[in-house]
């Protein structure tokens, strides 16, 4: 005989930036992740909760909300792992614009890669030959170590900076344009360490280390940013800046 | 500030944090030295007066401060009271001017 229906106590956000949360009681399940309960709520409570995912497997970065209090992609977060008391409280990423309920705009996170020069700019042609790079070189392990972002803003959420500093670039965008620094096919190096250094780059970090902590996929953006004052500051010093 | 003046100032403030760091050090333990040691006022200044490598030591001293405060003054400024532009950077510039002129004549009232 099955015993009562354990229950969730959700917290979940309602509405724009002056929104308020909103409580709902979910069953309690096996492997239950956070993204299954929100999914829940959308299709048995509320069909108007606003809230994104695409691939619920952890690639595509989509799903990313503030999971008590913590940035957190939903779709690998299990239940049982960030509330051991039952409660949930969901929140949209912070750092970024509302749209609706869990719902972010994005657009600002990754005009930011932009202003960081976070683009390939190739310097050969298809006429030239393939270049080498030795996989175990420093350069390439350090592109190895930064490469693996998927853009999910969970860095930009829980960086410090990026909230008291809203034209801060943030730790995403900085260590896309670290990785591309160290591209030895790359042909923007001295516009991209102009365009990272300074009071919206890298040198307004504090190295609080929270986009490392958080980091899902276990990057290290606070490596990448230091990189990145390593090379400005050498530039700096050789007139290249 | 552009890209290259703020790493400028970065590394001035990161430089003059490492020359701080030593004279600190020199300067506390030298006080501590002098205090246990039962020396006077005019003991002291009977050592430093005419010193050069006194005086040189403190003058990089209060210009390691002149460097160092300001720019971390600079950035107290941006990110807590959202000051920044070129009145605070003259701000800035104006306390360094001020703890230079304070320091160096102390260094020189205690050497010379």
């Amino acid at each position: 005989m099955r015993g009562p229906e354990k229950l969730l106590h959700v917290s979940v956000w309602r509405g724009g930036a002056r929104g308020r949360f909103q409580s709902h009681e979910v069953p309690r399940q096996d492997a239950q992740t956070v993204l299954d309960v929100v999914t829940w709520i959308q299709r048995r409570v509320d069909a108007s909760l606003a809230y994104r995912f695409a691939c619920r497997v952890g690639m595509c970065g989509s799903c990313a909300m503030t999971v008590n209090g913590i940035p957190r992609w939903t779709c690998r977060t299990h239940v049982a792992r960030v509330a051991p008391d039952d409660r949930l409280e969901i929140a949209p990423l912070a750092n970024l614009p509302i749209v609706r309920d869990l719902v972010v705009d994005m657009s600002g996170f990754f005009d930011k890669w932009a202003r960081a020069k976070g683009r390939f700019v190739p310097t050969a042609t298809r006429r030239d030959d393939f270049a080498r790079v030795r996989p175990d070189s420093p350069a390439r392990r350090a592109i190895d170590a930064a490469i693996e972002c998927i853009g999910c803003g969970v860095c930009y959420a829980a960086c410090d900076v990026a909230a008291w500093n809203p034209g801060y670039l943030g730790p995403a965008a900085l260590n896309r344009a670290w990785a591309l620094t160290r591209d030895l096919r790359d042909g923007a190096r001295r516009e991209r360490l102009t365009a990272v250094a300074g009071d919206a780059g890298c040198h307004a970090c504090h190295t609080h280390t929270l986009c490392s902590e958080r980091c899902p996929t276990h990057l290290s953006p606070t490596a990448a940013i230091a990189g990145l004052k390593r090379a400005t500051a050498l530039a700096a010093l050789r007139g290249g800046l | 500030m552009s890209a290259r003046a703020e790493t400028w100032a970065w590394l001035a403030q990161r430089a003059s944090a490492a020359v701080l760091a030593l004279c600190v050090a020199v300067h506390l333990a030298t006080m501590i030295v002098a205090v246990r040691g039962g020396l006077t006022a005019a003991a002291i200044l009977a050592r430093t007066r005419g010193s050069g490598a006194w005086a040189a030591f403190y003058l990089l001293f209060v210009l390691a401060v002149a460097i160092h405060a300001p720019l971390g003054l600079r950035t107290i400024a941006a990110e807590w009271l959202s000051w920044k532009g070129r009145a605070a950077d003259a701000a800035c510039g104006a306390i360094a001017l001020v703890l230079f002129v304070l320091g160096a004549r102390a260094v020189v009232a205690v050497t010379l």
